[in-house]
């Protein structure tokens, strides 16, 4: 194929230097020189082709040829993936080159209430942090931007920053920023910086991948929706055959159930266990146990515009176990989870009530959570929760207050179906029937959840 | 006390130093292809097994103590575990394994991936820009995985390096021949117009010359849909195909339904190895492909 190439070429040459007679002497040799330049221009640029042709008859034709390829050394299948050489660059010098994975996720939900949601409160568990009935109506939930990386080979980086909607203003709040160790050795790994904290079963997982719209009444009540704090976080996962991590955590506590940043900002102190397993193809389980101690300073909770003020110790106790099924491990056609949680806890310390001094305040508190859902056929699922607390009476100086609990213990059911079309989209119904504030409340929601861009994987 | 901590340390060596290579296969068919390379210096698991569908599984916590023993993953890749696997390489805290690191093998990158696209854009549904990654239903490309897995193993378990070789070169042997007999049978299925569940075959069907025509996923990676289906049996009414074929864990009710309104035959195939009772190793595996298509075909 070269020769006739080169031909015409030669042609080419000769007919557009011919009219161009040489003058004298060195005139025709700086031609020559001219021409020789040229021709070897030519031939390797032919070369060149040659080589690109190759390339592309190699990958078009790789399908059947493989055993060939593979046979004979040069031919290594790491070679025909070289990178095109002759390409135009596509980076504009690194200054744009940008490599997080960013995903968005929307959540948006109406709600409808037989009481009015600004008054709810349940007795004798005065709600802190982000607990509390999700606004009445049509509203925006939070829109939680996810941006992940590795930072270089050694640690990771995660952020989560949710734009949410309080009181008509638009809030950009800070939810996750941490950075992850990836290679330290004998199993461990740390963490630092703000996360959410590895106790109990559903304290970590973002509210996107909730199997309900909102968080059991003992995460409500004792942890404040979610416990969320500043600090360091160590987990160690042993080598063996049977899963068993055991996580510390050391925090700021600046959040409830802690609060006020006690001990000169070193406030709370967590640790879990946890282990789990497989019984079959079809079965699998998780168990664990953890412990936080959260020392609290002036900590707000109960009515926004009158709160409550405790200063004192929380130590809260729980655990946890997550039960779930799918013939043969295919959880996208049919599946089933159980999961239950119990949390014990004791406050020791004084409660401020608007208007008196400080009174002392040393209650045990329990409550617990069981739920199960379930997806008969793809795309579909079906869930109901069960939700109770109950509380020692604080003392006859609480009478008449938020702090004295009512003599039924409160409780709730709730019931859900919902609806993914693919795992980025969920459309959901909820209805609760509640027994923990008062009067009794029947409580209706719609909520969507949507994913867009990168999606991390879920944990199990 | 120097004495002590080297007794301690002595005492712990069994339970710390272990003899075997553990690997761990995302796939039975990267299980399997080590079986053969490692033989018995090896300990091999698979994160599924055959009748569990590769995209969809939970990060289990069995799963993750796997990770954290492991000296090397063999995965497909090309984002087919993008859903779980880089939850268990965040939570099995073993630097060994991780993506760039000799002990992570991502199989798709050693072969020529089908179906490279720049376009992600989700309506496509599940949506690999990498290239589909179910490469392992052309054996030429289980060949080319068997090289660079030996590769790894070699790497990583030195003393053991002419066994490795020594099993690549025995089983590139049998594959071969093998591989031969399969072509040879398959040469009169040459051209046949398969209507896929899933896009989980397009490798065989290069490499056998098969036509895909359809897929019952409307979607990729969304469940076939009524409308869909009646559009199919619009379009196939008057047998325009020759196969419609599903693996083990898709529901047969999509297949079955057009199979019986079109007379074009519903095929099971095993995606890998298990997924039929006669695919029971790699040979065994495709031998059963073969064997199914030409049942169902009566030729």
């Amino acid at each position: 194929m070269r020769t006739p190439v080169l031909g015409i070429l030669w042609v080419c040459l000769i007919s557009s230097t011919a009219p161009a007679w040489a003058q004298n002497e060195t005139e025709i040799d700086a031609l020559r020189a001219e021409l020789a330049q040229m021709r070897a221009d030519y031939e390797l640029r032919i070369a060149q082709l040659e080589n690109r042709l190759d390339e592309a008859e190699k990958r078009a034709t790789s399908q059947k040829t493989t055993t060939v390829q593979a046979e004979s050394q040069e031919t290594k299948p790491a070679d025909t993936w070289q990178p095109d050489p002759y390409a135009e660059p596509i980076s504009d010098g690194g200054n744009n080159a940008s490599n997080p994975a960013i995903g968005v996720i929307f959540q948006g939900q109406a709600w409808s209430y037989s009481n009015d949601p600004d008054d709810y409160e349940i007795p004798g568990f005065p709600l802190g942090g982000e607990a509390g009935p999700l606004p009445e109506g049509l509203a925006l939930g939070e829109t939680e931007i996810n941006i992940s990386a590795n930072v270089d080979d050694k640690f990771t980086a995660w952020l989560t920053v949710p734009i949410a909607i309080e009181d008509g203003d638009v809030v950009v709040e800070l939810e996750e920023a941490w950075i992850e160790t990836m290679t330290l050795p004998a199993g461990l790994s740390l963490r630092m910086g703000r996360f959410y904290s590895n106790i109990g079963y559903l304290n970590d997982k973002h509210a996107h991948s909730w199997d309900f719209a909102d968080q059991p009444l003992v995460y409500q009540t004792f942890l404040g929706g979610q416990y969320l704090d500043d600090g360091l976080q160590l987990r160690w996962l042993a080598p063996t055959d049977l899963y068993l991590e055991l996580g510390a955590e050391v925090t700021r506590g600046d959040k409830y159930p802690a609060g006020g940043s006690a001990n000169s900002g070193v406030g709370s102190y967590a640790l879990h266990l946890r282990s789990g397993g497989d019984v079959g193809f079809s079965n699998s389980w998780q168990a664990g146990f953890s412990y936080l101690q959260a020392d609290a300073e002036e900590r707000a909770s109960g009515n926004e515009d009158d709160p409550l003020f405790f200063t004192g110790q929380t130590d809260l106790w729980m655990a946890e176990f997550v039960w779930k099924w799918a013939p043969n491990g295919n959880n996208k056609q049919r599946n089933f989870i159980f999961q239950a949680e119990y949390m014990w806890r004791n406050e020791d310390g004084g409660y401020t009530l608007p208007g008196t001094d400080p009174l002392p305040y040393d209650n045990d508190q329990q409550g617990w959570y069981l739920q199960t859902v379930y997806q008969p056929f793809p795309r579909w699922r079906i869930g109901l929760r069960y939700d109770l607390l109950s509380s020692d009476n604080p003392g006859q100086a609480y009478a008449g207050t938020p702090l004295m609990p009512s003599a039924d213990d409160p409780r709730r059911f709730s019931v859900m179906a919902d609806w993914s079309n693919s795992e980025f989209s969920r459309l959901r119904l909820q209805y609760t029937h509640d027994k923990a504030g008062f009067p009794d409340d029947r409580q209706w929601g719609l909520q969507y959840i949507f994913s867009i861009g990168a999606h991390g994987a879920h944990s199990f | 006390m120097r004495n002590l901590i080297f007794m301690i340390l002595l005492l712990c060596a069994p339970f710390v130093a272990h003899a075997d290579l553990e690997v761990l296969a995302c796939e039975p068919e990267w299980a399997a292809l080590a079986s053969e390379i490692g033989g018995e210096k090896i300990k091999v698991s698979s994160a599924t097994n055959a009748l569990q569908d590769p995209h969809y599984i939970q990060a289990r916590p069995s799963l993750i103590s796997k990770v954290r023993r492991a000296d090397l993953i063999v995965c497909s890749g090309a984002q087919l575990e993008i859903g779980w696997l880089p939850m268990l390489l965040r939570k099995g805290n073993n630097p060994d394994v991780l993506p760039g690191s000799p002990g992570f093998l991502e199989a798709s990158e050693y072969v020529i991936r089908l179906d490279v696209t720049l376009d992600n854009d989700r309506s496509q549904g599940d949506v690999h820009p990498q290239g589909n990654p179910h490469i392992q239903t052309n054996p030429h490309n289980i060949l080319l995985v068997a090289d660079a897995m030996t590769d790894r193993m070699v790497l990583l378990d030195a003393d053991n390096a002419e066994t490795y070789q020594q099993n690549l070169s025995d089983f590139r042997q049998r594959w071969t021949v093998a591989m031969e007999g399969w072509e040879q049978r398959a040469e009169v299925i040459q051209g046949k117009r398969v209507i896929a569940h899933h896009k989980s075959w397009i490798y065989l069907e290069a490499w056998l010359g098969l036509v895909e025509v359809a897929t019952l996923e409307a979607v990729s990676g969304i469940p076939p849909t009524a409308s869909h289906l009646g559009s199919l049996l619009e379009r196939f009414e008057n047998k325009g195909a020759d196969f419609i074929i599903r693996a083990p864990f898709q529901s047969e009710k999509a297949s079955d339904w057009l199979s019986e309104r079109t007379g074009i035959p519903a095929v099971l195939l095993p995606l890998t190895v298990g997924g039929t009772d006669q695919a029971t190793n790699l040979f065994t595996w495709f031998d059963d492909i073969i064997n199914r298509l030409l049942t169902a075909g009566n030729l």
